[in-house]
């Protein structure tokens, strides 16, 4: 999957935007003249630590929450304030690998957790309406979507994030895999689901597709449709 | 022909405390035994490459066939690359090479860790040296091995989540000080000066 269109810095530039409006983090200005970088936040997770269980444990989802998301946020604080303090383009660039890296990950984490929702919750139903539609027309039935993401995601080598994605191009659903915290810029992301072994393993050791049948019990469909209401609409 | 696993160089228990007997359970027989299944599969659907040697597939192959010869490869040299009897400073021919080539064991100390716990994602920390015994840190991502550019394995520190998560949870700095319990210094040793076949 491509995620870079025009121009080495493109990319980068189309990431902070994203972060921008999927983070809405405060800018703080600072009275240094060119100095204005933004300070991010964990977002606080919209249910408890345990809201997921038995699919995905209370121990994970802390751990998840409070240490793996924790440390994107403090890595890219850090990373932006010495990119904002760099004086030569070099010394940027040497800082961008830790920008990507730690921005992908808050970028993908704070929009992960929304895209789940409590055990039973009625978010985690997918029912009848544009958006169900839009899958069953694009991949032929619900049951074809899930084998596919499934499928894509548990085949990732290494790291990574499988995605729902929305193609504004081409106006249609598609499944789209990530490497490493690298954000989804390709698409509009409408489901993410992380398979980095942090996400799984404590539960499912390596048993990556008992995980991946799992969670589909705790995605929220209610925000899933609202994503793609929003980039359907917006294209 | 079919790939086998190899024998874990000491028991499931030997590494403890530094490494569970769980995590060597799972990482050896899931993990490293999942490599070697995967493999044989792909074999008896692609016979044109099978019964190469994990070296040749190594450098000649990519995808997923790379990436299981590659893993199988770097989990054998990973557990050699650990001893119960391993730790402290390093000894023999390997510990001037160090001082050679990082000033001294504390300073090789200090970017091997650095190394290893700074990499972005999974993959792998690795000491390699040239045909000249000049001994580099390198960083390879996911199954990245470093015979493929033509350097000679040393010594390996496995950075995927599963090579820590039991034990360590999230710290991945804390798993790296305890690699520094069981480094195989012999182990070390045995990879200077040879050519070939390093398993």
């Amino acid at each position: 999957v491509s995620t870079q269109s025009t121009g080495p810095l493109h990319g980068y530039h189309t990431m902070f935007a994203i972060a921008r409006s999927a983070l809405r983090a405060p800018v703080r200005r600072t009275f240094a003249a060119s100095a204005s970088a933004s300070v991010h936040t964990l977002p606080d997770l919209p249910y408890d630590y345990n809201a997921l269980e038995p699919h995905i444990s209370a121990e994970i989802m802390t751990l998840h929450h409070k240490k793996h998301h924790q440390t994107y946020v403090t890595g890219l604080n850090a990373a932006e304030e010495a990119y904002v303090k760099a004086p030569t383009p070099k010394e940027r660039i040497a800082l961008q690998a830790a920008v990507k890296f730690n921005g992908g990950g808050h970028i993908n984490h704070s929009l992960f957790w929304k895209n789940l929702a409590p055990t039973g919750s009625p978010e985690t139903k997918l029912s009848g309406g544009e958006f169900k539609e839009a899958i069953e027309k694009a991949f032929g039935s619900v049951d074809a979507f899930k084998k596919e993401l499934n499928t894509k995601t548990a085949a990732i080598q290494g790291s990574g994030w499988g995605w729902l994605g929305y193609n504004k191009a081409t106006k249609s659903l598609e499944i789209v895999t990530t490497a490493n915290q690298d954000p989804l810029l390709s698409h509009v992301p409408i489901i993410g689901i992380d398979i980095w072994e942090h996400a799984f393993y404590l539960q499912y050791k390596n048993v990556k597709p008992d995980y991946l049948n799992a969670i589909w019990n705790v995605l929220n469909f209610k925000e899933a449709a609202a994503r793609y209401k929003e980039a359907r609409s917006s294209s | 022909m079919t790939y086998e696993l190899p024998p874990l160089p000491y028991a499931k228990n030997a590494l403890a405390p530094h490494l569970s007997e769980e995590t060597l359970n799972f990482h050896y027989e899931k993990h490293h035994r999942g490599y070697v299944n995967k493999l044989n599969q792909l074999a008896a659907e692609k016979p044109a490459w099978a019964g190469k040697s994990y070296e040749e597939l190594i450098k000649t192959e990519s995808g997923v066939v790379f990436n299981q010869a590659a893993q199988i490869w770097n989990h054998t040299f990973y557990w050699k690359s650990l001893s119960p009897n391993g730790g402290g400073a390093p000894t023999g021919k390997v510990a001037e090479l160090i001082n050679e080539a990082f000033g001294s064991f504390d300073a090789f100390k200090e970017k091997f860790s650095a190394a290893a716990s700074g990499h972005f994602g999974s993959g792998w920390a690795w000491l390699v040296r040239d045909d000249n015994n000049k001994l580099q840190i390198v960083s390879t991502h996911d199954a990245g091995n470093p015979i493929k550019d033509g350097h000679i394995p040393v010594l390996t520190c496995d950075v995927w989540e599963h090579a820590y998560y039991i034990d360590f949870r999230n710290d991945r700095p804390k798993y790296i000080a305890t690699w520094w319990n069981l480094v195989n210094w012999e182990f070390a040793n045995s990879n200077l000066n040879q050519q070939r076949s390093f398993l």
